[in-house]
């Protein structure tokens, strides 16, 4: 008899279904967006707007936050050197990553889920823990304060991700292309360059500009590891603490938007890593 | 002129062995298919002529040139696969083109000979266009022509019309015969279908267990099967088989029958196939356990001394389950095996 009542339920039961499934939507999008959409506002404020209360809820374009940033002392400085050590992770973590990736989707060795596991759960383990060790460890080998030493600690929190989603890229390129161009008067290494690179080539600039977007955004390392040399994060976390408000919306503004686009132009990719590729 | 010889050609995986002493001539122009059920060691042998794989011991020679340490791309060879393998990234035309600018060739020479292959292979109004936009067959004449183009001294396929639905499949398999008859190549097509073995080939190899049983033309493989394995692969309904004890003389007992056969002491199975089968007033006794009406023919499967037996009778025949019919096998379609070795005894 249960097929019966569920039948005559199911309108209803799907309607209500619907209403919160478009709810919850609704509320994880607002949860996302009010606060970059607030963070847009009052970074296009005039101070006095963002001190004051009501808020609008429209901006007033409003340059003036944006624009003592561009003349904040220190803040060229710091911008260079996040795109130094974001770029430095981004190469380092391809160059590593990749052939880990080929390795995993084309060959089969002992104990390769383990390794697969073992790569995931290195993100698993608290930044924090590592960071006095490392510190130390750091000043002994002189890599302390440098650009090339934080994009080592950001490399390794990026390669995980640039394996996984090479991972997948190279899996989903069949071997028989690779032997077809064999059979054609390809050598190994024009196969490679010839057919394999250019199928991956989108998925390779992704998972490089994910990369980028995790050493961009990361600030414990960066903020316990560098002094003069810091990057954009660190620099605005160290002085936004004693600005004023309107300040620190700007700075946050200026960390948010370029992460936000980045991850936006890769998002296709970033489902790749879990094998759902949905080419 | 591409002979192929492959001499003593032996493959392990590990402990696994997939092919065991391989001795195979295939003449020039010829073409062979080597036909098998799946794991019998036939793609693995169709892949270490092209060089994708790597024998553990033998020679391959490829137009009197000794070839197993060459790379693919040095064999002459060119190769169809299985799933096509028509590169996404590049249009058919380029995909066609693809092995000839890889030998630098000028680009009229390689235009010319594209647009020739791809009018062989009817794709002439395709050549724009990515393989994501193609159906299964076109891809499937893509692949083709891309091999052709290359004008190789030998073509190697690799089960290339299993991805096919039946009816293309069947279209597929008179227009690529036509088309390499042509063109003159010798070529090695592998398939585990033995209607596209018996309608392509002008020899089949029929491999087992790493090993090939038989090579010869398509009607001797099915009228004189070397094996009992062959005898029992090819063929729809397949040959049917009897214990049969001497009765001296050359006489056997076969089912309560006395029939003619070869001088032995030695038990021996009896063969015949399922059309050599007529009823008769004496012959074996055969009960009717299941009548299916074919149309042409009628299939009836029957019991015969307790062993399951097979008949293609005519269909004006009234049979029904339960009947008992006396069915006469055909003498000089009789053929008989050795139990101890399965080889054919003449």
């Amino acid at each position: 008899m249960t097929p019966v009542t569920t039948d005559v339920a199911a309108p209803d039961t799907r309607r209500a279904g619907r209403y919160v499934y478009i709810a919850a939507v609704v509320l994880l999008c607002a949860w996302v967006l009010v606060p970059l959409y607030f963070l847009l506002i009052n970074t296009l404020s005039s101070p006095e707007t963002v001190n004051s209360f009501p808020k609008p809820f429209l901006p007033e374009f409003d340059l003036g936050s944006l624009g003592f940033f561009a003349g904040f002392a220190g803040i060229l400085t710091a911008l260079k050197n996040s795109i130094l050590v974001a770029g430095l992770t981004m190469i380092m973590s391809i160059l590593i990553g990749a052939p880990a990736g080929y390795a995993l989707s084309r060959f089969d060795f002992r104990g390769k889920e383990a390794f697969r596991l073992l790569i995931l759960l290195t993100r698993a383990f608290p930044l924090p823990l590592l960071a006095l060790p490392l510190a130390v460890m750091f000043i002994q080998t002189g890599l302390d304060d440098t650009v090339f030493g934080l994009s080592l600690v950001h490399t390794t929190l990026a390669i995980p991700f640039a394996v996984l989603i090479t991972f997948s890229l190279f899996s989903g390129i069949p071997l028989e292309l690779e032997e077809a161009a064999w059979t054609l008067g390809c050598t190994r290494l024009t196969a490679f360059t010839k057919v394999v690179l250019p199928l991956i080539l989108p998925g390779i600039t992704a998972s490089a500009i994910f990369a980028f977007v995790i050493s961009w955004n990361e600030v414990f390392a960066a903020a316990v590891l560098t002094i003069e040399n810091r990057t954009l994060t660190a620099f605005l976390l160290q002085n936004l603490d004693t600005s004023p408000l309107h300040l620190k919306f700007a700075g946050g503004f200026i960390l948010v938007v370029p992460a936000l686009i980045f991850i936006f132009a890769v998002r296709k990719y970033l489902f790749a890593m879990w094998g759902i590729a949905n080419r | 002129m591409a002979e192929i010889q492959i001499k003593n050609v032996a493959k392990r995986f590990g402990s696994y062995q997939a092919l065991h002493d391989i001795n195979l001539t295939i003449q020039d122009q010829e073409f062979m298919v080597l036909l098998g059920a799946s794991g019998c060691g036939k793609t693995t042998l169709l892949r270490i002529i092209a060089g994708l794989e790597t024998a553990t011991e033998g020679e391959v020679w490829i137009g009197g040139r000794r070839v197993d340490h060459l790379p693919p791309k040095d064999r002459g060879i060119a190769m169809v696969f299985q799933n096509y393998a028509v590169f996404p990234h590049l249009t058919v035309f380029e995909n066609i083109g693809f092995g000839l600018r890889m030998q630098k060739l000028p680009n009229d020479e390689v235009k010319r000979r594209v647009e020739r292959t791809a009018g062989l292979m009817h794709i002439d109004q395709l050549l724009g266009r990515y393989s994501g936009e193609l159906s299964g067959g076109q891809r499937q004449r893509v692949a083709v022509a891309r091999a052709l183009a290359m004008e190789p001294d030998v073509i190697l396929m690799d089960e290339p019309l299993s991805n096919l639905d039946a009816l293309l499949r069947m279209e597929m398999r008179a227009e690529l015969k036509g088309v390499l008859a042509e063109s003159n190549t010798t070529a090695i097509y592998v398939t585990h279908d033995q209607v596209e073995a018996m309608s392509m080939a002008d020899r089949i190899s029929v491999m087992h267990q790493g090993k090939i049983v038989q090579a010869a033309s398509p009607i001797e493989v099915y009228r004189n099967p070397a094996a009992e394995f062959v005898a029992g692969f090819i063929g729809n309904p397949p040959m049917n088989f009897l214990p049969a004890t001497p009765a001296g003389d050359g006489k056997w007992t076969v089912a309560g029958q006395i029939l003619d056969g070869p001088s032995r002491t030695t038990p021996l199975h009896f063969a015949i196939r399922p059309e050599d089968l007529r009823p008769a007033d004496t012959g074996l006794a055969a009960t009717v356990k299941v009548v299916e009406p074919l149309g042409a023919h009628l299939l009836v499967t029957c019991s015969v001394d307790g062993a399951l037996f097979r008949a293609v009778l005519d269909s004006d025949l009234t049979v029904r389950r339960g009947d008992t019919l006396t069915l006469a096998p055909q003498p000089d379609r009789v053929r008989w095996f050795d139990p101890e070795t399965t080889l054919a005894v003449a």
